[in-house]
């Protein structure tokens, strides 16, 4: 018996022993291989006289057993081990920065568009397009503002030569995007001309303006968001409604306070400019215009066969770029339109 | 619109004052856009007579002055203003005065001599610029009397931007009966009595045009002083209305036009000859104007002319040879109504505006013509003397009122606010707009001085205007819901946007108009769109190609520097087209464009840095067209390197341009390094098309690769397309992997690397099926390409 203990106590000294797993097998094959100790054991049981056989025999076992379980405990170790080397070894540096490219980013005042699309949206808002280049119908006429009417002094429009180098007759770079609304409503009116009602026209019309003017606070090319909802119930009271709410979103917060006073447009009546104020913050109190806006003028619905009688509704036009100096707290204009990257990849 | 408080508070006093008046008006649509005080802040300054001046025995620019301020005892001043002398009136800053800024006056000895107080110049006290000298007042001036209350320095200046509707509010008289109307103070107005005639001189006036000048009073006037003074009190208010005062007749015009909102015109009357004339231009008549400038009319110029010649554009202004001048004796004045849209743009036309224009195009109260005439008749009389002749009027149809219905519903369906007729009725009456009623309904005449009332909606206005627009409440508005269509066939804007910008570029927005160098260097634009009135030459052209706009990014951030740029523009393009899309002659395309300069990838480690090639932006536009894959063919584009160009297509359609800046350009904008670029048309990028599910095969695939050696000079594509046209059924998809040219293969070919991938729909692939497969592509393509298999 106690050979077989020793036995059992030497393989397992021999295992610990070594680090390397090529020489543990060795070892092993020195007590399991074909002339290893505990074969030469099994094989001299047929000298034992048969009563002790099965003792013997069963011992011999156990302290196979017993040798294997260690010799497969030292293999597990010796895998730990190695997996601890190499994981040691393949140690990186998680400090060093990452590879690739970089990320760009959208333009700021894109940022306040996709805002005001998705706040807009939310009630039910379409978007729509509309030609830079505009007829003169369009931008004035159809919005109630005929040639040689003092509003569009306001306005301090951009002609185009036609090919002869003369300024060409009736185009024009718009100068708001509320040609939009007589385009867009002209398509509705003719989209839904066999019902006896049209549904509701709720619509804004986000893009580039043109206005020949440029200083600290002026951009010969500014963003202009027109708003149009056309229905039959809709008053100056929604039209408060519907503004306060959106710049309340817009700048989360209701720490703001709107005012609308009375304005002029050829193509709203009555009419009103928006003054917004921060009731906190650097702009404290401060008025800030906003946007202009209105009830849609009964001509500019009769222009495009829409009875002023039957519908009613606003229109208002507001300055993107405005809203985003104020939520970024950008102080100059011209930033927008210079394509300086320092400024720009502060958006990303 | 300029004009002192004060002068406005002689016709009403309302209590509020200072920025609560403001509010007031800005909260009624007139906006107060500045106000200004006329005197910065100082006290005890009151008027003083200079009684003695004496040498100072110390210094020879002072003198010593005994001065009399009122209060019994003399002062004794030490003064170095050269004006200084005996009798004078001048302000006089006594002992404990605080002058702006904060400066004290003291009894102090100036080189020895005691002063008591100090004589002041208007810039001392801060109401002028004026340094050489004291502040001479009217010998009349009260000695003693505060210098504020005597110059009038507690006045405020307003100035409101008007919007164009509120013609009648051009004139003092026009805001005080606005201010009436919204403070509920009752307003005096100036008193116009009929001047007595006492001459039998007349001048006759006919109305030629009689739509555009409906109505035409003149008079003369004569024996006048040309060289009369304007007084003080009239200088002051029409400086503080930011006019210059010129001379006391031309003065006195633009002051009625002021007061009472009536452009006027004095005429020499020795100057004119025969009858007065309110007629159209004839084509090519010029006319010299007091503006200095020589004009040559169009036929929709109403002129006043007399019997020989254009005396005046008609409402706008008059010519230079009848003008008033000092050595005039005698005046022909004229008060008229001339319609605006005989007066609309037609200053404009000419480039310059004039008060007059301004008012007549906006409209003048119609029924105002004579009792201005007469205003300044009086007013010519008692500044310059002179007799006055009789009134000739020539009149015709004058604009009619139409009476305006105002139903108090539709004021509670537009305002959504209802208010009771009491109320409506209460507003009209403060408005001074006469109404009677008719059933529930009003109906209002406007009156002759509101041009802005001719249907219901301008009526609303004026009651929300006066009920308070901060009175209607705001509400939530209600709506049938219904959901907005929300397509899969097309891929939004923002996407397209966003995929770019993951990929690395930074959005810019640049101007629609350039340079037109660039249209020629970037887009070989022979057909420009110049604007007829650019800012600036540089920017005068519409742009048809975003390029030049992103290389001009490039270069300024270069400067600032930015040695990698990446940027892209969405925007529209412009093209002359006689088919045009919405507007005529014109294709106002939507282009996404994007640029890249510098390193591929930004600086960083573990890896070599590289330029950017014309590779790197063709894997981006891939990512971006995907799951649209698009075909490129070698093109060439003005903007592009001949060598380094394709042409974009997507279904067989070209859609833009990828490649490398044309050398060319490359050096002319002053870039280092070539920047690579893509222009697309947007429309192609944002259709898209719903994906269709197609049966997953569960068979097994085969994958083997094979190297070609093929010239230099064929294109992967015509390969790929022969390849395709000819492939094997059970090949289903050839991917290049690998070119390389060099050591090993022979002088200007190459070799070409691909993997080929191979299934069948039904069972799983033998190795001779395979094999088969893989010899017939070689095979082929040895034959077509006279390529060589690699081994």
């Amino acid at each position: 018996m106690h050979n077989f203990d020793e036995i059992v106590h030497a393989a397992s000294a021999a295992f610990a022993a070594t680090d390397d797993p090529d020489a543990l097998e060795q070892i092993k094959a020195t007590y399991l291989g074909r002339n290893g100790r505990v074969t030469e054991l099994l094989k001299g049981l047929a000298k034992l006289p048969p009563d002790e056989r099965k003792t013997a025999g069963a011992a011999i076992n156990r302290s196979k057993d017993a040798v294997e379980a260690a010799l497969n405990a030292r293999r597990e170790a010796l895998r730990q081990m190695a997996l601890a080397a190499r994981l040691a070894e393949e140690a990186l540096d998680v400090t060093l920065p990452g590879r690739g490219q970089a990320r760009g980013g959208l333009h700021p005042v894109t940022r306040t568009l996709e805002r005001i699309e998705g706040l807009f949206r939310s009630i039910g808002f379409d978007v729509a397009d509309g030609p830079e280049i505009e007829a003169d119908f369009q931008n004035f006429t159809a919005l109630n503002t005929p040639a040689d009417h003092p509003a569009r002094s306001m306005h301090d429009t951009f002609y185009l030569q036609d090919t002869a180098g003369g300024v060409a007759e009736g185009v024009l770079l718009r100068t708001h995007t509320s040609p939009i609304q007589v385009r867009y409503m002209q398509a509705h009116v003719a989209r839904y001309a066999d019902r006896k009602k049209m549904p509701e026209i709720r619509v804004i019309a986000p893009g580039r303006v043109y206005r020949v003017d440029s200083d600290a606070t002026h951009s010969p090319m500014f963003h202009q968001v027109e708003g149009l909802w056309i229905g039959e119930q809709v008053s100056f009271a929604d039209l408060k409604g519907v503004i306060g709410d959106f710049l309340r979103r817009f700048f989360e917060s209701d720490d703001l306070q709107v005012r609308f006073r009375p304005s002029f447009f050829p193509f709203t009546e009555p009419s009103a400019e928006i003054d917004m104020a921060f009731m906190s913050g650097a702009l404290k109190g401060r008025w800030l215009e906003i946007a202009g806006c209105g009830m849609v003028h009964p001509n500019v619905l009769r222009h495009v066969n829409i009875d002023p009688e039957q519908y009613i509704g606003f229109a208002f036009g507001m300055g993107p770029d405005r809203l985003t100096m104020l939520r970024y707290g950008v102080n100059d204009l011209r930033l927008f339109y210079d394509g300086d990257l320092r400024f720009l990849r502060q958006f990303v | 619109m300029k004009f002192s408080e004060s002068w406005l508070r002689s016709f009403v006093d309302p209590a509020c004052s200072g920025h609560e008046f403001s509010h007031l008006l800005t909260m009624a649509g007139l906006e107060v856009e500045a106000e200004e005080t006329v005197a910065p802040r100082f006290d005890q300054v009151v008027v003083a007579q200079v009684l003695s001046v004496d040498k100072h025995p110390g210094a020879d620019r002072l003198n010593v002055c005994r001065v009399d301020v009122g209060s019994g005892e003399p002062l004794q001043i030490v003064c170095g203003a050269p004006n200084a002398a005996v009798g004078i009136k001048v302000p006089c800053a006594l002992p404990g005065a605080e002058l702006p800024g904060g400066f004290r006056i003291k009894v102090a000895k100036v080189r020895g001599v005691e002063s008591s107080g100090m004589l002041c110049s208007a810039r001392e006290l801060g109401i002028a610029e004026d340094a050489a000298g004291l502040l001479l007042l009217a010998a009349d001036a009260p000695v003693g009397e505060d210098i504020r209350r005597h110059l009038d320095l507690d006045d405020r200046l307003l100035t409101l931007k008007l919007t164009p509707n509120r013609a009648d509010c051009l004139s003092l008289e026009g805001v005080a009966r606005e201010v009436a109307a919204l403070t509920g103070t009752p307003a005096r107005f100036t008193e116009v009595a009929e001047v007595e005639v006492t001459l039998t001189t007349e001048r006759a006036v006919v109305l030629d045009a009689p739509a555009a000048c409906p109505c035409y009073c003149g008079r003369v006037i004569a024996g006048v002083d040309g060289t009369a003074a304007t007084p003080a009190w009239m200088r002051r208010r029409l400086e503080r209305s930011g006019l210059r005062p010129i001379s006391a007749l031309v003065d006195i015009t633009n002051y009625v036009m002021l007061e009472l909102g009536q452009p006027l015109h004095a005429f020499d009357n020795s100057r004119l000859h025969g009858a007065i004339h309110a007629r159209m231009a004839q084509a090519g008549e010029t006319i010299s104007l007091l503006n200095e400038q020589t004009l040559t009319l169009q036929p929709d110029i109403l002129l006043i002319s007399d019997a020989q010649r254009p005396v005046a554009m008609a409402g706008i202004m008059g010519d230079e040879a009848s003008g008033i001048t000092p050595a005039t004796t005698e005046v022909f004045l004229e008060s008229a109504f001339f319609a605006p849209a005989a007066i609309a743009g037609r200053a404009r036309r000419y480039g310059f505006v004039s008060d007059a224009s301004h008012r007549f195009e906006r409209g003048v109260d119609f029924a105002g013509t004579r009792r201005a005439l007469e205003r300044a008749t009086r007013l010519v009389i008692d500044i310059c003397g002179g007799q006055a002749g009789p009134v000739s009027e020539a009149s015709a149809s004058l604009p009619a009122r139409q009476p305006v219905r105002l139903r108090p519903a539709r004021v509670a369906k537009v305002l959504g606010l209802p208010l009771t007729a009491e109320r409506i009725g209460e507003l009209f009456t403060r408005l001074a707009l006469p109404f009677s009623r008719d059933g529930q309904d009003f109906v209002v005449t406007p009156p002759s001085y509101r041009f802005d009332i001719e249907i219901e909606e301008d009526l609303i206005e004026e009651i929300a205007r006066l009920h308070g627009y901060e009175n209607i409440p705001s509400a939530a508005p209600q709506a049938v819901l219904t959901m907005l269509p929300q397509t899969e066939q097309a891929r939004p804007l923002a996407r397209v946007r966003q995929i770019l910008a993951d990929c690395g570029y930074q959005e810019v927005v640049n101007f629609a108009f350039v340079e037109e160098a660039w249209e020629a260097d970037f887009a070989g634009n022979a057909q420009l769109i110049r604007l007829a009135n650019p800012i600036a030459s540089h920017l005068s052209v519409m742009r048809s190609s975003l390029i030049g706009g992103l290389v001009a990014n490039v270069a300024t951030n270069l400067k600032r520097r930015q040695n990698r740029v990446r940027v892209f523009e969405t925007g529209r393009c412009f093209f002359r087209d006689p088919q045009g899309g919405p507007v005529a002659g014109f294709h106002q395309p939507w282009k996404l464009t994007a640029l890249a300069y510098g390193t591929a990838l930004p600086e960083q480690w573990g890896g070599a840095a590289r330029q950017v090639d014309f590779f790197d932006l063709k894997g981006d536009l891939e990512t971006l067209l995907a799951p649209l894959v698009a075909r490129f063919e070698k093109a060439e584009h003005p903007a592009l390197h001949p060598g380094r160009c394709a042409r974009v297509l997507v279904a067989g359609k070209g859609i833009g341009f990828v490649g490398e800046l044309h050398p060319q350009w490359q050096q002319k904008y002053e870039l280092p390094l070539p920047a690579v670029l893509f222009e697309l048309d947007l429309e192609a990028l944002t259709t898209a098309t719903l994906p269709h599910y197609a049966e997953v095969s569960r068979q097994p695939i085969v994958i083997r690769d094979m190297a070609l050696v093929v010239d230099q000079a064929l294109e992967l594509q015509q390969l790929i397309d022969a390849l395709s046209a000819n492939r094997p059924t059970i090949v289903r998809d050839v991917r290049l992997f690998d070119v390389y040219a060099g050591r090993g293969v022979e002088a200007g070919k190459k070799s070409l690397a691909f993997r080929i991938v191979m299934q069948d729909t039904q069972k799983t692939l033998l190795e001779v099926e395979v094999e088969a497969a893989m010899q017939q592509m070689v095979a082929y393509l040895e034959d077509t390409f006279a390529a060589q298999l690699r081994v």
